[in-house]
């Protein structure tokens, strides 16, 4: 290498070190740092919806444009100035990309996460940093039962009630479960799901029995070995929690060798495959959404203005992810207004944030989001499951018996563990 | 023996460096922390890459040596960081001396292969020990250092980069003297021709596997620190891409300087950083292009910025030798 171009790089890299060091200055703005996944799997099951859906809000709350009760601009009259920033790469990334918003960009607070990896990983560095983080989505109940935390929430429910709602619905629709099987992938969220659903199975079908129980590898992409498997068992139920291109492989492939006409097929977690698979997709499937999301989400204004925004911007239909975004906006927004209403008008501090944010409780397109969990900083909410039947005029897939479950029936109360709730009959469960 | 940097003044700029820890932005700390840890690792991967032999599967020791390291903390209390890196090296080291000699018979794709393999054996127990979490795996409390804990986060940051800079940095001066020592040449004569050091009556075996067990020591100690900057630990410590990227570190800082695998595990995670920022749907194409104008124009590693070849003057048996000098 000659000198000349030796000097062209190291004094690019003295200008890069000196550009670095310039620091960034949040006036009258309120900076939101937003982690979701844009690259790798749950990218386009999740972190790209969740991105469109935040980009949506944010744009129509800075506009002033979003309905009843969120009419104020922005953050209380502060503008809404997003950082975001790539879920994918490992937990160890996350941690030290967390660190780089909050002590370089200087965010006033970071919203997102979708696996629960990262949101096991993330949540004691927030807490040690004394900053404010919105955990938005993953399943993983382990995060408030296991530490307490005091500058960490999260605004959705956790994986618990997808299960336990699930068994609520097949029990309400009389689902014949003499016999189950279940395929889901091999790793945390795949063995918890499995491990909640077959527990609280055991509650309400005490006389069920689990014949084949099957984990194929995450990503593993190619089901001949587990569908033989699943068919030849002929069970009366095939539960799955896989999801995003898992799971359309799996219903691509099960479809042809008649799994769906042998049992009834039910997936926790399946409306976002819904607009890609189109008539693929068996009718009278049972699919959850982790929510009352999408489809299956109650007619309101606020429920008005995202479904039909979001489709005018996208092109697609909002989905769970999305979803689950715009009810972390707009708790955070809601809890910024009230510790706004209490000190005054001026920009809260991070403290005043957290004491507004505990316990709160809030309206969102999917239902009202309750802080009731974890001394108030996890979210309880209600969800809603139902069939799919294609719809040939409309060409999309269709969701009918859609059956409502209220955040109490399905969600275990405070100071419960998960699984011991579920273990123990689900006791104090609220339902209609 | 060519003239190298006296270890004495390699001490010194350890020392600089880590006082250089008190004017750093504060996040700039846990950066360099990581990367610190990140060259540990690479520097282990460049003394047994000496030998003619990459290891693909150095996650297998960095996932063991945090593992090692969680569990203690979280059995026992023990948090001191001092400690935790010695039983990170430790946990390396023994993970290394069983599996060292068996592997240490094969060479090139074979050995790299076999490597790789078993640090996916170990990912796969990993995934399915729902005990350690899983999948997800588990958090561990914050590390104190001879008893002080430090509430503050800048200093507890200062802390652990502290320690890691002096760890990797005394880790590195090893390398160096490890590098000009006869065993070190000997390693070298291993890769030039195996068959001519068994008939000097060394075994090369034993040379590779005294490499392999110090390679697994620094990543058993670069596991524990990634383990106290982050407070968390899962089975993608043991994934092959983990392993890929120090592999990649130690390509990327090319074999002729010691401090160039620092510079070059700082460089990555800036790049990485600042283009998952700006550049939040295009960072790997940014990283990716990184990495190839460094191969394109740097082809024997940043490390040949600093260090000129005298490959044209001198013979080539001279250049390989000054290979290890910083």
């Amino acid at each position: 290498m000659n000198r000349r171009l030796r000097m062209a790089v190291l004094a690019s890299a003295a200008a890069l070190a000196v550009a670095i060091a310039a620091p960034a200055f949040a006036q009258e703005t309120f900076k939101l740092g937003i982690v979701t996944f844009l690259s790798g799997p749950a990218a386009d099951s999740f972190g790209v919806p969740a991105r469109n859906g935040g980009q949506f809000v944010i744009d129509q709350l800075n506009k002033g444009a979003a309905p009843s009760p969120y009419e104020k601009v922005g953050f209380g009259g502060m503008k809404i100035e997003p950082v975001i920033i790539d879920e994918n790469g490992g937990a160890t990334k996350q941690v030290q990309e967390l660190r780089n918003l909050y002590q370089r960009d200087n965010v006033d607070a970071v919203l997102g996460y979708i696996g629960s990896g990262d949101c096991l990983a993330v949540a004691p560095i927030a807490e040690e940093l004394k900053k404010f983080l919105i955990l938005m989505d993953c399943g993983t109940p382990r995060i408030f039962e296991e530490s307490k935390y005091n500058y960490v929430f999260r605004t959705a429910a956790h994986a618990t009630m997808d299960n336990v709602g699930l068994i609520r619905y097949m029990k309400a629709k009389n689902v014949k479960m003499e016999t189950l099987s279940a395929i889901n992938q091999d790793y945390a969220w795949g063995q918890d799901s499995r491990t909640d659903f077959v527990a609280a199975a055991g509650q309400l079908y005490p006389n069920a029995k689990l014949a084949t129980d099957l984990l194929p590898k995450f990503g593993a992409g190619q089901y001949g070995t587990e569908i033989s498997a699943l068919v030849s068992a002929g069970s009366d139920v095939v539960y799955s929690s896989l999801w995003g291109g898992d799971l359309q492989s799996f219903i691509l492939q099960a479809s042809p060798r008649g799994l769906p006409k042998r049992s009834q097929l039910v997936f926790s977690a399946a409306d976002h495959v819904l607009p890609p698979l189109g008539d693929k997709m068996p009718d009278g499937t049972i699919i959850g959404a982790r929510g009352a999301y999408g489809l299956m989400s109650k007619k309101s204004p606020l429920n008005d203005w995202l479904f039909k925004g979001y489709e005018a911007a996208n092109g697609v239909y909002p989905v769970q992810a999305a979803y689950r975004m715009t009810q972390a906006i707009l708790g955070l927004k809601a809890a910024v207004e009230k510790a706004m209403a209490k000190n005054g008008g001026k920009k809260p501090s991070t403290d005043e944030l957290v004491a507004a944010m505990t316990g709160l409780e809030w309206p969102s397109p999917g239902g009202l989001i309750q802080m009731k969990l974890a001394d108030g900083h996890q979210a309880i909410q209600p969800i809603a499951f139902g069939r799919t039947k294609y719809n040939p005029d409309a060409k999309r897939v269709d969701l009918v018996d859609i059956e409502y479950f209220d955040a109490e029936c399905v969600n275990p109360p405070a100071g419960v563990k998960s699984l011991d709730w579920i273990k123990g009959g689900m006791q104090g469960a609220k339902c209609k | 023996m060519n003239k190298g940097m006296h270890p004495l003044l390699m001490i010194a700029l350890v020392a600089a460096v880590t006082l250089c820890g008190r004017v750093l932005p504060t996040w700039t700390l846990s950066l360099a922390t990581i990367a610190a840890a990140n060259a540990l690792i690479s520097l282990g991967i460049v003394v047994l890459a000496r030998t003619g032999n990459v290891s693909f599967g150095q996650g297998l020791f960095y996932a063991g040596g945090g593992y090692c390291v969680a569990l203690i903390a979280n059995a026992w209390g023990l948090t001191d960081a001092v400690a935790q890196v010695i039983i990170g090296a430790i946990c390396g080291g023994l993970l290394g001396l069983v599996i060292g000699p068996l592997i240490a018979r094969y060479s090139g794709i074979f050995f790299g292969m076999l490597t790789l393999a078993l640090s996916m054996v170990f990912y796969g127990a990993l995934v399915k020990s729902t005990a350690l979490g899983g999948s997800d795996g588990f958090n561990v409390g914050r590390p104190t250092l001879f008893g002080m804990s430090f509430a503050d986060p800048r200093e507890a940051d200062f802390m652990l980069y502290a320690v890691a800079v002096v760890t990797t940095g005394i880790a590195g001066i090893a390398a160096t003297i490890l590098f000009r020592s006869e065993f070190g040449l000997a390693s070298l004569a291993v890769r030039e021709n195996n068959l001519r050091v068994e008939y000097l009556g060394l075994s090369a075996n034993r040379i590779i596997s005294i490499n392999f067990v110090i390679a697994a020591i620094f990543a058993g100690a670069s596991g524990a620190f990634a383990l106290m900057a982050q407070r968390h630990i899962d089975p993608q410590f043991a994934y092959w891409t983990t392993s890929g990227e120090f592999v990649f570190v130690a390509v990327l800082a090319g074999n002729q300087s010691v401090a160039a695998v620092f510079v070059a595990s700082m460089a990555l995670e800036l790049v990485r950083s600042f283009s998952n920022l700006y550049l939040p749907n295009t960072w790997q194409l940014v990283l990716g292009l990184f990495l190839l104008a460094v191969i394109l124009f740097l082809p024997r590693g940043i490390g040949s910025l600093w260090v000129r070849s005298k490959r044209g003057t001198a013979k080539p048996g001279v250049a390989t030798e000054r290979e290890a000098l910083p």
